[in-house]
């Protein structure tokens, strides 16, 4: 087994709540992994834990054996884990193509005096930048609407955009916040096929996600969260039989 | 229609002010003139740090006043030579800048600015109170004019203009570059999102100290060259209402572009030199203006002009290509 994200009793505590409690969850290298559950299970707060944006309560994350709990979240995103949020945050007075270009900036050394003096290293990495962001959007499918300001995009586009930036930082493995959500049934094909296509090219995936038809047949993996506990995990044929699942989903017994 | 290129128009700029003590009546105009373009270098400061990175800043009239006191004590009172005392308030103000941004960065949008306009009014009492330094109230008196660089000097009013001119060139390149550099990109990101920035592997705090300084590196080199150009000081060059005056000039000319801090700059000194008859009561007409240009043209008159010409374009080619709009980012 070669195990890229490890969690051990990882918790995080906000007041008396537990948002997430005492999980233990891995990630195998190249595998598409899914987290599931009710509103409020803790999902989004859990990948906050592995990205760096909260510190947890107490509980170790491991990245290849490493111990990456402490580390700042744009040192996390140096080491190859990046993630998209759920709410698109691009800067929509901008285009596209200029959106994706400062995704791969952390890979790239020129500082304040290469920009005053031009220097050539500045106009390599600018060149390699604008590379990578070209090779992203034609992975996720946008090399037509590069040019277009983010503002004029469909929604569907934008989620495109917000992984093609996240991919453009060269990541061992992304985390996917709900990349579905507010986007209709057809789109959702596309994207499910865009991950798929992530996955074939070598990138370990993790999502979050509601849509339960897209994610039985994206995911080899799924674990379900609720109440910030984790109450089942398994392959998706396990996991939709599996009882406290349904139980939390329809609050009612399994029969129901 | 080739000729109106936005190159030539900088070049025509360019030359117009180069040979506007040609042309010019009287000193005063230079004088204007000068003391605007002084006052530019300040706001260019403030809008690297505001208008690229996101953070508004309430404290540059604070630096502006350290550049200017560092310079007149320099030269004043330990008789330093003007080029030394003009690197030497530089990198004061540089460095005092540096020990207050490890602080004020730890607070954001409009804590940041209450926190910065605190610190800006605790540095103009520090300037009015510490007579022993500052001779407080009464203003340092006799700060030399800038030295010669051999046989240039600058004791004409066209020289200083030509000097403060070339400043102010250095200054707009320096902004240029960055701006349109991957570092530029890095703080627009900060700007768009700070959560999103880090995620894509930037380290926030690291580049924002960097912009803060940067910004008040500017002040103080504006602050230092308004010394030596007015030969007095007093406190007032540290109050409130001069922040207020620069970031008005911010506004109007264009917050987060590259010509805006000189085009509101230039026209609103301009503009209340012309209306100097009416007093205070100029502020009838500020206070409308301004409030219609923040609700109509958020970014300015020079965000104004570069949203009408991306819309033209628009219209008239439907598949602009990447490097229109890359060079044109910024009006």
């Amino acid at each position: 087994m070669n195990l890229l994200i490890e969690t051990k009793n990882l918790t995080k505590r906000f007041g008396g709540l537990a948002a997430v409690n005492d999980v233990d969850f891995s990630i195998e290298k190249g595998r598409i992994n899914a987290i599931i559950g009710p509103n409020g299970a803790g999902k989004s707060t859990f990948f906050n834990l592995i990205s760096g944006f909260h510190r947890p309560t107490s509980g170790t994350v491991l990245f290849k054996g490493i111990d990456i709990t402490k580390l700042p979240a744009n040192e996390i995103a140096g080491l190859g884990i990046s993630r998209t949020f759920q709410t698109t945050s691009l800067f929509d007075q901008s285009t596209v193509l200029d959106n994706v270009i400062v995704g791969h900036r952390l890979r790239t050394k020129s500082n304040l005096v290469d920009a005053i003096l031009r220097t050539k290293r500045l106009k390599r990495e600018e060149a390699a930048c604008m590379d990578k962001a070209m090779e992203v959007l034609d992975i996720v499918g946008l090399t037509k609407s590069a040019d277009r300001m983010v503002a004029n995009i469909s929604q569907e586009e934008k989620k495109r955009t917000a992984i093609a930036l996240a991919l453009a930082t060269e990541p061992e493995i992304i985390f996917l916040d709900e990349p579905a959500a507010g986007i209709n049934p057809d789109e959702t094909e596309g994207l499910t096929e865009l991950i798929k296509k992530l996955n074939r090219k070598g990138l370990t995936v993790c999502l979050i996600e509601h849509k339960m038809h897209m994610i039985m047949n994206l995911a080899d993996h799924i674990m379900v969260l609720n109440y910030g506990e984790k109450i089942a995990e398994g392959t998706p044929k396990e996991i939709s039989g599996n009882e406290a699942v349904i139980k939390a989903y329809l609050g009612g017994s399994a029969s129901a | 229609m080739k000729i109106l290129t936005k190159r030539n128009a900088i070049i025509a700029s360019i030359i117009f002010a180069f040979s506007f003590p040609l042309i010019a009546q009287n000193d005063y105009y230079l004088h204007m003139l000068t003391l605007s373009f002084i006052w530019a270098i300040a706001v260019y400061g403030i809008n690297l740090l505001s208008g690229y990175t996101g953070y508004l800043s309430l404290a540059h009239a604070g630096f502006f006043a350290i550049g200017a006191y560092s310079l007149g004590l320099l030269t004043v009172k330990a008789g330093l030579n003007f080029w030394l005392a003009l690197v030497c308030a530089c990198l004061i103000t540089c460095v005092i800048g540096l020990l207050i941004g490890l602080i004020a960065l730890r607070t954001k949008e409009h804590f940041f600015a209450i926190y910065t306009l605190c610190v800006g009014y605790i540095i103009y009492l520090v300037i009015d109170k510490w007579e022993g330094l500052t001779e407080g109230v009464r203003g340092l008196i006799g700060i030399p004019a800038p030295g010669n660089i051999g046989p240039i000097t600058f004791d004409t009013a066209a020289s200083q203009y030509y000097l403060v001119l070339t400043f102010l060139l250095a200054v707009i390149l320096v902004v240029y570059r960055i701006v349109r550099s991957l570092t530029g990109r890095t703080y627009m990101a900060i700007r768009n999102s700070e959560d999103l920035a880090q995620t894509i592997g930037i380290s926030t705090m690291k580049n924002k100290l960097t912009a803060f300084v940067l910004s008040t590196f500017f002040a103080g080199l504006a602050g230092a060259l308004y010394a030596s150009f007015i030969r007095f000081i007093g406190p007032d060059i540290g109050s409130t209402s001069i922040m207020f005056d620069l970031l008005m000039y911010l506004l109007v000319g264009g917050i987060g572009t590259l010509s805006g801090p000189l085009v509101g700059t230039l026209l609103l000194v301009i503009l209340s030199q012309n209306l100097q008859f009416l007093q205070e009561y100029r502020m009838l007409i500020f206070g409308p203006l301004l409030t219609l240009i923040i609700i109509f043209y958020p970014r300015g008159i020079a965000g104004a002009v570069f949203d009408w010409q991306s819309k033209r374009k628009d219209k008239q080619l439907p598949n602009v290509r990447a490097e229109i709009h890359i060079k044109a980012e910024e009006g």
